[in-house]
């Protein structure tokens, strides 16, 4: 049984804490509760000195020196952590390709008629997708260029004569060089994941420096899938647009249907979004004020960024939403949904609805979704939601009282737009210059999750508190936007509080120019974590135009509380495109001295990223600061 | 004066996890953490042997701290003396490495480190409350307790086979 003081120390959101209080003193188990019956962890796994990959193991090596000194098949410690490393690149390349797999049959689909409920929104996007990859837009219709432009997707995925278009099209020509000479252009997204299941079986690859290459070049094919998930979902849903939402359980009403939209995809939270308005009249009659559509993770974030649906909490809390008692339902797709949601919904009277064939939770409700009865779907979802709003009338719900105002909805095209009311000619223009100046000192992406292993928050906030002040400009997606969002980082009325002079009045001045009232909010909302590829996609926009490589600038990224293998697949990646990437969380890489020198230093010679790990918050800062100051230096800026 | 505690081993329990090794290294480090720990000089060393007994048996030995210590009565360089608390130890500045007592002890428990070139041992952890490995140990195949709190619970557990024996 955990202390009141150990209870205080699991997240630093106040409403999260009311919650956990509420869970502590019903006796409802929470992942703070396993995370404590699990410690110690194994420290072999912690070192990532422990491999299953055949059946004579376990293997285990000592990290002491002492016997054993390599497995069974004589794999050093060296090649264990790197083949662990490389299965966890590709389950992360897996899972954001399969996620734009997902959308490119969407739009197959469509273009081919198949489907009533989706359309071409953004054609301007669908356009500029297909101009990038030599597909023919002159004169043809819309559905004409969906339909290639899907078929291009998926071809994306298996060996061609062509390399993988979604990574060669996206990056800087000089990256395209540099990942070509390295052997790092991927030749097909699922050739790479399967090409790592085979290198790393039993007695294939045991060269630790040719696993992490290979490692690397799954991780371009993860930053492809990644691309194509945020092309793919702007063209079918809209490109996001700034928009004012809010976040933090106190969006939860007590007098609503309310329904969490949990997961990643947006093509069924999407649809959710429009049939949850033409449903309002069936939840009225059951007594509701309405259907309140709420997000958690990237689902949320999908929302958010296009229909300012607001976001409830993120990742690590997500039990906690069903915590207030207020949820009728929690509609989930895949990826980073906690298996004991169920259990928690069990005891608070909520409905978890699976929806994917591929993610099914033992004790929820499976309502299987296909696009082509989508809307039916949908509402079958919130006929069950509303039919647990009759039921919880009378019980009484406990939503913490807090929320936060958030400006999101900053796409590459919406931050081009905005910086173009400054220089209509010449957008990117006041950006740069503001760099060179020194008013934005840098820019310092941050990503990933909410660790158990982490008081939930504390690393994201402190860092962004520090960097903002030294006039990073800060972008975020996925649950670290989700964590900086509930903590008022994106709230524009903050901006005075946490921004260095420099960064306030460029952010002032970009709000004024564009008559919001007042600047923009201190930290940007890129989107979810397939999103990454929006910040790839500033870096090489303004890469190109200062006419120089991503990794000459004074940009850096990090997953200040990551958790997922999606995480340590972007960082990969991040790295391979020339960033400083900071980790918070240790990867279980220090059982091999080799590996852990080549990611932290040595492969700096090769991509010039290299990966910072350190879970101090402040020193962390520190050193993305010094990185900043080191990559200015490089291009003359002082 | 209270009863000190021993560690026992529950032989039921090892699932031969290592965990215990692990735990007991990083105690005897100078950092305590195993981040730091696995890159330290002299290398942190584990003080508890998870010994196999085909097919399935596994068995974590270490030392006994034995009342009538073949290791104190072997040292020659007046090394092996025991506490008040009870727990045999090994002074490691008056250690001059030949190995006396690994060759004595019945146990073979007693380790050789060949870069300081001392004897080492269970320590018990004289700064924790219960020793490193027992909470570490994830099945509690370790426990820390007195000799007759540990027979008591044993004779609980005979005391009730013979009953179900007996079809009550």
């Amino acid at each position: 049984m955990s202390d009141g003081k150990d209870i205080l120390n699991r997240s630093t959101d106040p409403a999260v804490l009311q919650m956990i209080a509420k869970a502590e003193k019903m006796g409802v188990t929470t992942v703070w509760d396993r995370y404590d019956a699990m410690t110690p962890q194994c420290g072999f796994g912690e070192t990532g000195l422990c491999c299953r990959h055949c059946l004579q193991g376990p293997c285990r090596i000592n990290p002491f020196g002492d016997e054993p000194k390599t497995g069974i098949c004589g794999a050093s410690a060296d090649v264990m952590v790197a083949r662990g490393l490389d299965r966890a690149i590709a389950a992360g390349t897996a899972a954001h390709s399969g996620h734009a797999k997902h959308l490119a049959h969407t739009m197959l689909k469509m273009a081919e008629g198949k489907l009533r409920e989706y359309m071409v929104k953004d054609v301007e996007k669908l356009k500029a997708v297909a101009a990038r990859l030599n597909i023919p837009v002159k004169g043809r219709k819309e559905n004409e260029i969906a339909f290639d432009v899907a078929k291009a997707a998926l071809a994306d995925f298996h060996e061609k004569d062509t390399p993988v278009l979604w990574a060669t099209t996206v990056v800087t020509p000089g990256r395209v060089k540099v990942l070509t000479d390295l052997g790092l252009v991927p030749k097909g997204i699922d050739h790479e994941i399967s090409e790592i299941m085979h290198r790393t079986l039993y007695g294939v690859d045991a060269d630790a420096v040719n696993l992490l290459l290979a490692g690397l070049r799954c991780s371009v094919a993860d930053l492809a899938g990644c691309y194509m998930g945020t092309d793919l979902a702007d063209i079918l849903f809209g490109t996001p647009k700034p928009i004012v939402t809010e976040a933090n359980l106190g969006v939860i009403k007590a007098d609503a249907v309310n329904i969490a939209v949990h997961g990643h995809n947006p093509v069924l939270s999407d649809v959710m979004v429009f049939v949850a308005k033409e449903m309002e009249k069936e939840a009225k009659a059951a007594g509701a004020l309405g259907i309140n559509l709420v997000g958690i993770c990237c689902a949320g974030n999908e929302v958010m960024m296009r229909h300012g649906i607001p976001a409830c909490t993120h990742s690590i809390s997500q039990e906690m939403a069903i915590m207030t008692g207020a949820l009728d339902a929690m509609v989930v797709d895949y990826q980073c949904i906690m298996p004991s949601l169920v259990t928690v919904a069990e005891c608070m009277g909520t409905t978890i609805v699976t929806t994917m064939d591929m993610c099914k939770i033992s004790g929820a409700t499976h309502m299987d979704f296909s696009e082509e009865a989508a809307s039916e779907k949908a509402k079958e979802i919130i006929r069950i939601a509303i039919k647990n709003f009759s039921k919880r009338a009378k019980r009484p719900v406990d939503i913490p009282n807090i929320k936060t105002p958030v400006v999101s909805g900053f796409s590459v095209e919406a931050i081009v737009a905005a910086l173009s009311k400054l220089d209509a000619k010449d957008p990117l223009k006041p950006l740069i210059d503001n760099i060179k100046a020194g008013n934005i000192r840098g820019v310092c992406l941050f990503a990933g999750c909410n660790s158990v292993k982490v008081p939930q928050d504390r690393n994201f906030t402190v860092m962004a508190r520090k960097l903002l002040k030294k006039n990073v400009l800060i972008v975020a997606t996925g649950c670290g936007a989700g964590s900086l969002m509930r903590h008022g980082f994106m709230n524009p009325a903050n901006v005075d509080e946490l921004c260095g002079d420099g960064l306030k009045a460029v952010l002032t001045a970009i709000g004024k120019a564009n008559n919001l009232g007042g600047p923009l909010p201190p930290v940007l909302h890129m989107g979810s974590c397939v999103d990454n590829s929006r910040a790839v996609a500033l870096c090489v926009a303004v890469a190109n135009y200062l006419g120089v490589d991503t990794d000459k600038l004074p940009v850096v990224a990090s997953a200040a509380e990551a958790v997922s293998e999606k995480a340590v697949s972007i960082g990969a990646y991040a790295v391979a495109a020339g960033l400083p990437t900071h980790v918070g969380v240790m990867l279980p890489v220090l059982g091999s001295p080799l590996v852990t020198r080549v990611l932290t230093e040595k492969v700096k010679d090769l991509t010039g990223g290299y990966f910072i790990v350190d879970l101090d918050p402040d020193s962390s800062a520190d050193k993305l600061l010094n990185a900043i100051d080191a990559r200015r230096a490089g291009l003359g800026l002082g | 004066m209270s009863k000190p505690k021993e560690i026992f081993v529950r032989l039921d329990r090892c699932v031969g996890c290592h965990t215990c090794n692990i735990a007991c290294a990083v105690e005897h480090s100078k950092s305590k953490n195993l981040f730091e720990a696995i890159s330290e000089q002299p290398t942190p060393k584990n003080r508890v042997y998870v010994e196999w007994v085909p097919p399935e048996h596994k068995v974590p030995v270490l030392c006994r701290h034995c009342e009538d210590a073949p290791c104190m009565h072997a040292c020659i360089s007046g090394a092996i003396s025991r506490t008040k608390e009870g727990v045999v130890i090994t002074n490691s500045d008056k250690c001059i490495g030949c190995w006396t007592c690994v060759m004595v002890c019945p146990y073979g428990v007693i380790g050789r480190h060949m870069e300081t070139r001392k004897a080492y041992r269970c320590d018990r952890c004289p700064d924790l409350q219960a020793p490193a490995c027992v909470d570490a140990c994830p099945t509690q195949a370790l426990v820390y307790r007195t000799a007759d709190a540990f027979s008591g619970d044993v004779r609980q557990d005979a005391a009730r086979e013979m009953i179900s024996g007996e079809g009550r």
